[in-house]
């Protein structure tokens, strides 16, 4: 019997979720509490990992509920002229930024600032014109995953084993790298088993990124560690004011016009502030869930520094060791931990994990072998948030009856993996990704975050042309939309 | 699997973009009302359910008519009247 209800109005939220499948998401919650009661059985300290499982499952949730991916923010603008997705981000980043800012002034902050260099905006160009094909942004796929999308599989797929080969690649690859960067990077003294001038990945970190800078505004303005440092600089200066200059701009830009026409009222300084509040809140679940995603990347660092504080570490590979895992850790004892949301290390890390079972040696480069490590998947804590996005948006998705497995036709199984591929080559080039590279960046007070973001927007703006070209190609050629 | 968009009646259309992800069946839906003259209603299938929010902002945008909506376990079927 068909389950099929006919919504005339937007539905109570609550009543919603009645309606879903509440056995389905029970079952994978249970598994998850079952799976960290077990992890906590074997040892407490795990308590570390559980944290990320955690707030990934949260965030998959409200990912899921705010239809809250960064892909659209970009795409839907160039594409269909829609803002939604793009107030949504920078709703979060305001309210993501006074979260962080309160974590810093505790002194329990895990940012470090990315260097800043034309890296950054080659890596967000490649990211967002792939961004556009794969049709989900990094978190954004890993939501969809969850909805049963298994063309978003597919590109966590392309993401994870492309990063994982970039960053280990030599060969031909090696005769492009700039004497100068070869030079810099063997005046580096690291150790001989990572041979620093062999992979242009390595060359391209020691020899390149190594010897830029990366700074935050409270420290540029001789405020850092201070509380005015963290609110004035960081916060305000840093992310508030430049994404209320970005909210007028997609108001002016997207919505006035619509807005005035549907109001019918004539343009004032009253009107416009009332459009833009109408703008800001006329997605409510994007608006909630970024003030939901906002708070609890917060709540996650300081978590996090605090539990740095009681087991007196600065990674948790300290505490893997410490448990008898050193399995895969760095040179340095280290694993990939930022203490903060983040998608794509942890998802080359499963690449590089899977590649180097196989029997591949990639634990001679940097960022494996010296930075990240390469821990088994049941170890790997930021992986866990990852797995935690899917599960949250799998509960989600059947609360709100929306969970669907779905196969990709050819052409979008094609799109999710070349698209994919070329968003693990621009975070790696790019150093993260749309939330680590952007989101986690400006909020804490790293301007180049900005950068990434431009570069992004110029390679979804790209993207969308190609895609429509494409897509009027296939058009005119199978005749599928013609009357 | 491919887009289907038809007329099937008089100044009523289907479009059909089940099994797509973004950006298809916002950019589709787009392209159909844009084939469409004023008063004409759209019948649209889709699965993904983010797409939808866009296509909500875009009838918003351009003042057409969302007038009925249906959920059958994360397949929808919208109505739309364009403005």
């Amino acid at each position: 019997m068909s389950e099929e209800h006919v919504l005339q109005a937007k539905p109570a939220f609550i009543a919603g979720l009645t309606q879903g499948n509440t056995k389905a998401a029970s079952i994978i919650v249970a598994l998850v509490v079952l799976g960290s009661i077990a992890a906590l059985s074997v040892d407490t300290r795990f308590v570390y990992l559980l944290v990320y499982a955690w707030f990934g499952l949260i965030y998959g949730l409200l990912l899921q509920y705010g239809r809250f991916c960064m892909a659209s923010a970009v795409r839907d603008l160039f594409a269909v002229g829609v803002p939604r997705m793009a107030v949504g981000m920078l709703i979060a980043v305001c309210l993501f930024s006074l979260t962080a800012a309160t974590v810093q002034a505790t002194g329990f902050s895990t940012f470090g600032p990315h260097p800043l260099g034309w890296h950054v905006i080659i890596g967000g160009l490649i990211f967002g014109f792939g961004m556009v094909f794969t049709g989900g942004c990094a978190s954004g796929s890993l939501y969809k995953a969850g909805e049963g999308n298994v063309g978003s599989m597919l590109v966590i797929f392309a993401i994870s084993f492309s990063q994982a080969i970039i960053v280990a690649a030599g060969g031909w690859l090696d005769a492009l790298v700039p004497a100068a960067w070869t030079a810099s990077a063997q005046a580096k003294d690291m150790p001989a088993e990572l041979s620093v001038t062999q992979g242009w990945f390595d060359q391209f970190t020691a020899g390149y990124v190594w010897d830029l800078k990366g700074s935050t505004v409270a420290a540029d303005l001789g405020m850092d560690g201070t509380v005015a440092g963290a609110f004035l600089a960081n916060a305000l200066l840093s992310a508030i004011l430049p994404s209320l200059v970005l909210l007028v701009l997609l108001y002016v830009r997207y919505f006035r016009r619509s807005y005035l026409r549907r109001e019918a009222v004539a343009p004032s300084l009253g009107s416009d502030l009332r459009g833009l509040w109408a703008m800001v809140t006329s997605s409510k679940s994007t608006a909630l869930a970024g003030a939901g995603l906002g708070i609890f990347a917060g709540m996650q660092m300081w978590i996090t520094g605090a539990l740095r504080e009681h087991y007196n570490i600065f990674n948790f590979g300290e505490l893997l060791a410490a448990m008898g895992y050193e399995n895969g850790l760095s040179l340095q004892g280290t694993v990939f931990d930022p203490g903060y949301w983040y998608i794509t290390t942890q998802e080359a890390q499963w690449g590089g994990w899977i590649l180097n079972q196989l029997g591949v040696d990639n634990m001679d480069n940097i960022f494996f072998g010296l930075d990240n490590g390469l821990p088994n998947p049941l170890l790997n804590a930021p992986g866990f948030m990852s797995i935690g996005i899917i599960l949250g948006a799998a509960v989600m998705a059947h609360m709100r009856r929306e969970f669907k497995w779905k196969l990709p036709s050819l052409e979008t199984a094609v799109f999710a993996l070349v698209g994919g591929t070329l968003m693990g080559i621009g975070a790696r080039i790019g150093m993260g990704c749309n939330i680590g590279a952007f989101f986690a960046t400006v909020t804490n007070g790293d301007l180049s975050g900005w950068v990434f973001l431009a570069g992004m927007v110029g390679g979804g703006y790209l993207g969308v042309k190609a895609f429509n070209t494409w897509l009027e190609w296939r058009a005119s050629r199978s005749g599928e939309f013609d009357l | 699997m491919a887009v289907k968009f038809e007329q099937t009646g008089d100044g009523t259309f289907s479009l059909d973009v089940r099994g797509y992800s973004c950006p298809h069946p916002q950019m589709y839906t787009k392209k159909a009302l844009q084939k469409m003259a004023s008063g004409d209603v759209l019948t649209l299938l889709f699965d993904n359910p983010s797409s939808g929010e866009s296509i909500i902002a875009m009838c918003d945008t351009d003042g057409n008519e969302l007038f009925e909506r249906k959920d059958n376990g994360g397949s929808f079927t919208w109505l739309i009247r364009k403005a």
